[in-house]
């Protein structure tokens, strides 16, 4: 048993669901209480999807424990079936159902649906979300191609088949799914890259892909694994069974997109990519480069994120920005080994916990400058008052941008630079803000554009319900007035002193005729003469 | 499986338990519409669905409940699932430190439920010594806790004698398997009555949980009736129980508290039969149901509250020109439907084309069973696919749901309306109609102003 007040990742069978909403033509019947159908709204809100995920849940109840449930699956599977005619189906259970052991597999295979049936066991008790989605994603796609299984022994293709058969090399794209971080614009861009290089896309899965596309993954030439926490485990095996190289290095970032593109030319037999594309491609280098960018040298920066983006955050941070990493983590227990080494190579230990108040912890331990991180590490950044720009999932709404925002490829790269660095000027200018703190432009509510990274106000952030609270506009509020403030012994200001302020040129006048009186009502002075004017200044300038 | 579970209908059982019993000055005085409060409309048979159903479990009450009663902390035992649905629930609000929580059951809780017990002392011991502000601590079953038989209420106890007062702990369950959505406090209330002191005083006790504002308000308004003393289940203290006795009069706040309005009964405590405090006209009969209980002048009654009313109504009239005339269809969800779509067919003229609950207590709905118009389709339970083929098919003007819904069916060009903000939104009472109104007025409005030629 294990205390915890925020979870990095769903159930396992959420997992699932992603990997069936990401895709056209399959159904997922799961077997579950009413209450986990709150899992829809992580699609048709936080991805603001315009339809239902595809999943019939049976939604038993306490009364039904004590008659057939059995029976109760068998009828959501066939009305499941009869009503959206899935080309393949997922059959699994939640946490719940996996405790009173129906098997809706099982039964799900014993019915003749006519369609073929992915029986999903996703141990709810120890596996998680992204887990879920990688298995499920293998399990479906050995399912599907369980025909075209070469016999033992078979000779693997050559990776320059093309060449032979005469057409351009492909690929498949496989890990882009609903709730990764921008899967959406990172298929267009990555689709574009291999392109302009001469390379078809051949699949993307599960992102798109109907379970018939599925059946035409041994054809790619490679497979590239875009997202190793989702495709991870299928792109093995697809190389194990049917010989299909893997391409591996995640395109985030330019280093991180030049090695990809060698290691892709390298597999497909292919001349290596021009030494100065990244510099034609992507504005990032002279961005960074640039004069203007020399404020950013050696800025402190802590890294907590799926492995995926924690890795190519930190290599970013510390190749191409020229940052400190001075923390780097990943909830990803399953892909932990990958991130301890590139930790270890930045000379650091990393952080491997699905506890965010541990993460806050080191956050605030590392002191950094930026933070980059989930939607999670955005709150306990905010909380101490440090800039911060997403970079991977779990999401909120607005997460998910509207415009075109990919991270992979070259235009990822300008992204990732307008967005890390946009929060650390806004965190600048907070500064220069605090700065002038006492200046009547800068009264509190003025500053509220700069929430990003404004210090902390309250412990908690209740948006939405507050709002509504904020948002009794009617009668209400007559009720409770507020009296006028009441200010206590306020100085008056001597002819000579006035005669002073009126020689302070006037974009500072305001500010220090506050500044005066403040001065004089802490001290005790009723009559601000010249004399009280300096000394306040005095005051204020320490 | 627990007291709670999913009820069946007890067709018109308890009617006779609770005649109405409006006052004389209720509604009918200056109400919108005057109406014989007694008669029941004669409304078509009642549409019984029994299929998926998508509506949250008892669990997400927290979020509320635990914003009500600061010093108290929700610890879920449960699985990773129930974790996940109440953060998403609980949407942006994340806390420093969280006043609730899940214990997640692992492999080894499962093989055996000694080890579970152990397990669960030893967190509950961890969080109790790292928050040592918590004064009450709700242990909450889950479907997985319900299903292994883990004994939270043996467990309360055992916490109980060890920590010797400092907290107190009791047990509920919210689980999917025996709750809905809004039923959870129902389950926390419920299991806070056996530990409310006994008193003979005549006192109005508001059963319920309100916003803290709308709740002044009604505070401010009651003492203007001269009604009182007024108390509060659940109170803003976990600690500030009221008591509770044959002198209490009961005033339902929400209609979701079946468990505990009949633990209440079964104190001593009488409920006043009243519509819920929705609207102008539900709030002032609401008010004017605890003040005839406290023999009140019904000339102060109109003198105090009508003004009131006056106003209220005045600013819900340019939302009424909104609403007027546009068709509604109520999914089942927060178990607010019924008194909602009383307001909103009585006090905006909308038409009703179908108000689904989740369950449908008769006796704690029978006043706002009278005042829906005549014919008004109720379904309970629900089958989603044929309720939403029913939605398809009427093409209402505004479908109230739940979130997982409401994107996919303004894709369709159906406008909706969310039903969770209700529950956190401050909506009860004479001053907040108007506010009401709006909820439900603004996807209609901004359909209107959106322009894309
Ligand atoms: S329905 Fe049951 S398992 Fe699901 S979240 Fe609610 S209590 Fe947990």
């Amino acid at each position: 048993m294990e205390l915890t007040l925020w979870t990095y990742e769903g159930p396992p069978h959420v997992g699932a669901m992603r990997i069936a909403a990401s895709m056209e033509g399959l159904h997922y019947v799961l077997h579950a209480p009413q209450g986990d159908t709150y899992a829809d709204l992580l699609f048709t809100m936080i991805e603001r999807r315009d339809r239902r995920p595809p999943v019939t849940y049976t939604t038993f109840q306490a009364r039904d424990l004590g008659g057939d449930t059995a029976e109760l699956v068998k009828r959501s599977i066939q009305q499941a079936v009869d009503r959206f005619k899935p080309e393949a189906l997922l059959v699994g259970e939640s946490c719940t159902a996996e405790l009173i052991q129906d098997q809706p597999g099982a039964l799900a295979g014993g019915m003749n649906l006519g369609v073929p049936v992915v029986n999903l066991e996703l141990p709810a008790y120890s596996k998680k979300e992204n887990w879920g989605a990688a298995e499920t994603l293998y399990q479906l796609c050995r399912t599907l191609l369980r025909e075209q299984l070469p016999a033992p022994g078979t000779p693997r293709p050559s990776p320059d088949r093309w060449r032979a058969e005469g057409r351009r090399p492909r690929v498949n794209l496989l890990g882009p799914s609903l709730l990764g971080f921008r899967c959406r614009d990172d298929i267009k861009e990555i689709r574009g890259l291999l392109g302009e290089h001469g390379i078809d896309v051949n699949v993307v899965a599960p992102m798109g892909a109907r379970p018939a596309d599925l059946v035409r993954l041994p054809e790619a030439d490679a497979n590239i694994c875009l997202y190793p926490e989702v495709a991870g485990p299928l792109c093995s095996w697809l190389e194990r069974q049917f010989g299909t190289p893997v391409v591996r290095t995640v395109p985030i970032g330019v280093g991180a997109t030049r090695r990809f593109l060698a290691e892709l030319s390298a597999v497909l037999d292919l001349e290596a990519p021009e030494a100065n594309e990244a510099d034609l491609r992507s504005r990032m280098p002279w961005y960074s480069r640039s004069v203007d960018s020399t404020y950013l040298t050696g800025k402190r920066v802590f890294i907590f994120a799926d492995a995926t983006h924690a890795i190519a955050a930190a290599r970013i941070a510390a190749d191409e920005l020229g940052f400190t990493v001075v923390g780097l983590g990943t909830y990803s227990r399953e892909l932990a080994r990958e991130v301890r080494a590139t930790a270890k190579e930045l000379g650091l230990e990393a952080l491997i916990t699905d506890d965010y108040l541990a993460v806050e912890k080191a956050m605030g331990e590392a002191a950094p400058e930026l933070v980059l991180g989930t939607q999670m590490e955005r709150h306990s950044a905010k909380r101490l008052g440090i800039p911060c720009a997403v970079i991977s999932a779990p999401l909120h709404v607005q997460d998910v941008p509207a415009r075109y925002a990919p991270q992979m490829g070259w235009e990822g790269a300008n992204v990732i630079f307008d967005s890390w660095v946009h929060p650390l000027m806004m965190g600048l200018e907070e500064h220069l803000i605090g700065m002038f703190r006492h200046d009547f432009e800068f009264v509190e509510g003025h500053r509220s554009h700069l929430a990003e990274g404004a210090p902390p106000r309250q412990a908690a952030a209740p948006e939405p319900a507050l709002a509504a609270v904020a948002g009794s506009a009617t009668a209400a509020a007559s009720a409770t007035l507020a009296p006028p403030t009441v200010t206590e012994g306020t100085a008056v200001w001597s002819a000579d002193g006035e005669a002073a302020l009126r020689k302070i040129p006037f974009f500072v006048r305001g500010k220090v005729k506050t500044n005066t009186e403040t001065f004089a009502r802490d001290h005790g002075v009723a009559s601000i003469t010249e004399e009280v004017l300096y000394d306040a200044k005095a005051h204020y300038s320490k | 499986m627990g007291s709670s579970a999913l009820r069946p209908v007890k067709e018109s059982v308890d009617a006779a338990r609770f005649p109405h019993s409006l006052p004389p000055d209720g509604l009918t005085r200056k109400g919108p519409t005057p109406v014989p409060m007694a008669s029941t409309p004669t409304l078509p048979p009642l549409l019984r669905e029994s299929g998926q159903r998508e509506v949250f479990c008892g669990l997400t009450s927290i979020v509320w409940l635990h914003r009500r009663m600061p010093d108290a902390f929700f610890l879920v035992v449960g699985s990773r699932t129930c974790a996940h649905l109440v953060q998403s629930a609980a949407g942006v609000m994340i806390f420093a430190e969280p006043r609730f929580g899940t214990a997640i059951l692992g492999e080894r809780d499962l093989a055996g439920l000694a080890d579970a017990n152990e397990e669960l002392d030893r967190v509950v011991n961890d969080l109790l010594e790292r928050r040592p502000e918590i004064r009450t601590l709700f242990l909450v079953g889950s479907c997985p806790s319900e299903v292994i038989k883990l004994d939270l209420a043996k467990a309360a106890e055992r916490i109980n004698t060890r920590m010797r007062g400092r907290v107190r702990v009791v047990n509920y369950s919210g689980s999917g398997i025996e709750t809905t959505f809004t039923q959870g406090e129902d389950g926390a209330l419920s299991a806070l009555v056996p530990l409310l002191p006994s008193s003979d005083e005549k006192q109005l006790l508001l059963v319920g949980t309100l916003a803290d504002g709308v709740e002044d308000r009604f505070l401010t308004l009651f003492e203007r009736l001269g009604v009182g003393p007024v108390r509060s289940l659940p109170p803003r203290q976990s600690t500030a129980l009221p008591a509770v006795g044959p002198g209490t009069k009961l005033l339902l706040a929400q209609p979701f508290l079946s468990d505990t309005v009949r633990a209440l009964e079964r104190r001593g405590a009488t409920r006043l039969a009243s519509p819920y405090p929705l609207g102008v006209e539900g709030s002032r009969a609401w008010m004017a149901a605890a003040a005839a209980a406290f023999g009140v002048d019904p000339n102060l009654v109109a003198e105090v509250l009508d003004p009131l009313v006056e106003r209220g109504r005045r600013a819900l009239a340019p939302l009424r020109r909104q609403l007027e005339g546009k068709r509604l269809f109520l999914m089942p969800d927060s178990q607010l439907e019924i008194p909602l779509a009383r307001f909103l067919s009585r006090e905006c003229g909308m038409e009703l084309v179908e108000v689904g609950t989740p369950y449908l207590d008769r006796p704690l709905m029978a006043e706002e069973l009278a005042l829906l118009p005549q014919g008004t389709q109720l379904s309970e339970g629900q089958d989603l696919e044929r309720q939403l083929e029913r939605v398809r098919a009427a093409r209402p003007d505004l479908v109230v749901c739940g979130l997982g819904i409401a994107n996919p069916l303004e894709a369709e060009g159906i406008a909706t309306k969310w039903s969770i903000e209700l529950v956190f939104s401050p909506i009860h009472g004479i001053d907040q109609a108007a506010d009401l109104a709006e909820l439900f007025a603004r996807p209609l409005h901004r359909r209107q102003l959106l322009k894309w030629n």
